[in-house]
């Protein structure tokens, strides 16, 4: 039957995922099935995904991207790696945001931020002590190298300002707004909403402090723009931000692109 | 038929989704102010379009019109 055995697509005689297992001589890796890890035999069906994984050794180049993306849903990978996604600011939120769409297999990642990563930034944001004083698009283009080889990054070091949106971002089919500040926040939406019109925009508003996760939600509050976060909660004197909330509401960000990305246009 | 029509015609303002009449005929920029909303921090839909800043002056606001604003606050 046709089956994707460590993402080649070939016609095997085996019956059972143990058989393939076997066939592939990994007797002690593990088998992911249709994005499942299984532990006990199992039927194949005609056109399954079966991934043989061998632990305490480096997979073959040719192997290796099949096997990172293994526990997706089957055909997900396929249509997130020809997704074309912007980030707009390379802190709390985009730089966890950049990081989940780059283990997701996002085919093509835009970072945009104009600033040096500093030791305020590493309560909540994803860098490392080694990144301190670097460029946030270097370090979080560093990262992404480590993390999943197989996708495209480009990085523009560059402060977005009303002026340089269209030439920034266009050609990509999504951008995270991912801002500190409200007036930006509310910049780069005008300004996308107004001049990229078949481009969507996934924004984040109140996300700080340590108030109720559950406040945070994901919200369609016109064609092209949907909002994350409690609405209300900013950051200001006295109210921080912290890793749980802002991870959260990046977490809702990403989820949604890739939903767009999937064709799921609902929150 | 006629009165189906007439009754749809005759709707009043909603404001993200909100009925609130509107009681005379102003402009966008008039009605933000008067709901005490910062105009740099909001992003406006009228009838299914975006509003560019430029123009909040210049839209007048009808019964019938259909309002999405929305407000960022500040983090990330």
């Amino acid at each position: 039957m046709k089956l994707t055995v460590n993402g080649q697509v070939g016609d095997f005689e085996c019956q059972t995922a143990f058989q393939i297992r076997d066939l592939v001589g990994q007797e002690n890796g593990i088998i992911i099935l249709n994005g499942y890890q299984i532990e006990e035999d199992y039927p194949l069906a005609e056109n399954d995904i079966i991934t043989i994984i061998p632990k305490g050794v480096m997979p073959k180049q040719d192997e290796l991207e099949s096997m990172m993306m293994a526990r997706h849903t089957p055909h997900v990978h396929e249509r997130l790696k020809k997704g074309k996604v912007a980030i707009a600011g390379l802190g709390g939120l985009g730089s966890n945001i950049a990081v989940m769409l780059a283990r997701s297999g996002v085919g093509q990642l835009l970072l945009v931020d104009f600033d040096l990563v500093e030791p305020s930034n590493l309560n909540r944001q994803s860098y490392y002590i080694s990144h301190l004083g670097m460029p946030k698009t270097i370090a979080l283009k560093k990262q992404i190298e480590q993390i999943n080889p197989f996708i495209l990054v480009e990085v523009k070091t560059t402060r977005v300002t009303e002026e340089n949106v269209v030439e920034l971002f266009s050609g990509y089919d999504i951008i995270c707004e991912a801002f500190d500040k409200a007036r930006e926040k509310a910049m780069l939406v005008n300004t996308v909403l107004e001049k990229l019109p078949d481009v969507k925009i996934v924004a984040a508003s109140g996300l700080a402090g340590y108030d109720s996760s559950n406040l945070i939600q994901t919200k369609k509050v016109m064609k092209n723009l949907y909002i994350c976060g409690d609405f209300i909660n900013e950051a200001k004197i006295g109210r921080g931000l912290m890793a749980p909330r802002v991870h959260i509401c990046a977490g809702h960000q990403a989820n949604m692109v890739l939903r767009l990305l999937l064709g799921i246009e609902d929150v | 038929m006629l009165f189906l029509l007439f009754t749809e015609g005759s709707g009043l303002m909603k404001v993200n989704g909100k009925v609130i009449p509107l009681e005379e005929s102003k402009s966008l920029q008039d009605f933000l102010l008067e709901k005490n909303y910062d105009l740099r921090l909001i992003a406006v839909e009228l009838n299914g379009k975006v509003v560019p800043k430029s123009a909040y002056k210049d839209v007048m606001l009808n019964n019938e019109d259909k309002l999405e604003i929305v407000s960022f606050v500040g983090g990330g």
